[in-house]
C-alpha cells in the first residue's frame, strides 16, 4: 500500500475572477491527523470540497488513495460538511438508515453506542434537537464509517467546551491507525493537542506546514502562537 | 485522570512525565495492566501517535513493559519505580531551589521557610 492517502499537484480553483486556491502542491500520508488552518476565506472549505470530489480543479490534478476523485474515492472518504444538511422532518433512525444504505463501511452499532452516551434516541426528531446535538450527531455518523480519509470541515464550529471535548474524543477513538483525518478550523488552541501536523492556508496558498511536536521542540512555540504571528492584523 | 498540557514543551514529553508520575505516585501499581494507547489518548484528548511516543519513552525508562499477549503493563521491578520516583523528586527540588535562590533566599532561610510551611500544614 502506498504511504500517501492524498496528493494535490499544482491545483488551482477559481470562482469567477476570485482565485480560491492557487497552485497547491501537497502530499498527505496515511495514519495522520492534520489540521487545515487559516482565517475565513483562506480556501479551507474549497480544499476539502476538491478532495471530496464535490468541486473540480480548474487546473492541476488530485489523487485520493491513488485515484482521481470520483465515486470510488467517495466510497473511502467520509466527509463532514461545514453546515447541517439533514432535513428537519427526519428522525435519527432515518438518517442512520441513509448512511447504512449509502456507505458499506458504515457501522450502525458503532453509531448507536456513541448516541447512547449522549442520550440520543433513534426515534428522536432532528427538528427537536439543539444546534450542538445536531452537530454531534452529524459527527457521530461521519466517524461511524471505516473510511480511509475523513474530511472534517469546521467540526467544532460554535460548540461549548464539553461538546468540543466530546467531538475531539470521538475523532481520536474512531479513526484507525491506517486512516487519515483532516480537520479544518480557525480555533487552533482547541484542536492543537490532537494534531500530528498543521497546514496553514492564507489567501489560497499554503504558507506553512509544520509538525506540531517539531515546532514545540525546536522553536519552543505552540501552533496557536505560530498562527497568531502569521495572521497578526496590521 | 488529570492531564495538564501547556504551550511551551513538546506534548509527548509532558505526557510521558505525567504518565511516569501516575506510576510512581501509585495510581498504577507495579505489574498492573495499562489501558491501550488509544484509551489514554482519548482520555487526555491528544493524538494517539503522540501518546504512543510517550509510551515508548516510558518503555525505554523501564517503567512500562510490553507483553505480547497481555499488552502493556507497569513493570514488576519496584526498585526501578522507586529509582524514577527519586529522580522526579530531585528534579522538583532543584527547580524549587533555583527559584528560591533567584528570589535571594539563602539555603538556611529556605530550610526555615520549609520547616514553617510543613509545621503549619500539620497543625492546620
Amino acid at each position: 500500500m502506498d504511504k500517501e492517502i492524498m496528493r494535490f499537484d499544482k491545483v488551482t480553483k477559481r470562482f469567477g475572477s476570485k482565485t480560491a486556491l492557487n497552485d497547491i502542491d501537497i502530499s498527505i500520508e496515511r495514519g495522520r491527523i492534520v489540521g487545515l488552518l487559516g482565517p475565513n476565506g483562506s480556501g479551507k472549505t474549497t480544499f476539502i470540497k476538491l478532495a471530496n470530489g464535490l468541486l473540480h480543479p480548474d487546473s492541476g490534478t488530485i489523487h485520493i488513495d491513488d485515484r482521481l476523485p470520483g465515486p470510488e474515492t467517495r466510497a473511502v472518504v467520509s466527509y463532514l460538511p461545514d453546515r447541517m444538511y439533514f432535513a428537519d422532518w427526519m428522525k435519527v433512525k432515518d438518517l442512520a438508515g441513509m448512511f447504512e444504505d449509502f456507505y458499506s463501511d458504515f457501522s450502525r452499532q458503532k453509531a448507536r453506542d456513541m448516541m447512547d452516551k449522549l442520550g440520543i434516541d433513534e426515534k428522536d426528531r432532528i427538528k427537536n434537537m439543539s444546534k450542538g446535538t445536531k452537530e454531534k450527531l452529524q459527527l457521530i455518523l461521519v466517524m461511524s464509517r471505516e473510511a480511509k480519509l475523513y474530511l472534517l470541515d469546521e467540526p467544532i464550529g460554535g460548540v461549548d467546551p464539553a461538546a468540543r471535548d466530546f467531538i475531539l474524543k470521538t475523532i481520536i477513538t474512531n479513526y484507525s491507525p491506517e486512516s487519515t483525518v483532516i480537520i479544518s478550523t480557525h480555533l487552533i488552541a482547541d484542536v492543537e493537542k490532537v494534531l500530528d501536523e498543521v497546514v496553514l492556508l492564507k489567501e489560497g496558498q499554503i504558507i506553512r506546514r509544520e509538525n506540531v511536536d517539531r515546532l514545540r521542540e525546536e522553536e519552543g512555540r505552540s501552533v496557536d502562537q505560530l498562527f497568531r504571528e502569521m495572521f497578526a492584523q496590521g | 485522570m488529570e492531564w495538564k498540557i501547556d504551550d511551551r514543551y513538546p506534548i509527548w514529553s509532558q505526557l510521558s512525565e505525567q504518565l511516569a508520575a501516575f506510576i510512581t505516585g501509585g495510581q498504577f501499581e507495579a505489574g498492573q495492566r495499562l489501558p491501550s494507547v488509544r484509551e489514554f489518548a482519548a482520555d487526555a484528548g491528544v493524538n494517539p501517535n503522540t501518546m504512543q511516543r510517550a509510551m515508548a519513552e516510558l518503555e525505554s525508562l523501564g517503567l512500562v513493559v510490553t507483553n505480547r499477549t497481555a499488552g502493556r503493563a507497569v513493570t514488576e521491578d519496584r526498585d526501578r519505580i522507586d529509582q524514577i520516583r527519586r529522580t522526579q523528586v530531585k528534579k522538583e527540588v532543584d527547580i524549587f531551589l533555583e527559584r528560591m535562590e533567584a528570589l535571594g533566599f539563602t539555603r538556611d532561610e529556605i530550610m526555615g521557610v520549609l520547616r514553617e510551611a510543613i509545621t503549619e500544614e500539620e497543625d492546620g
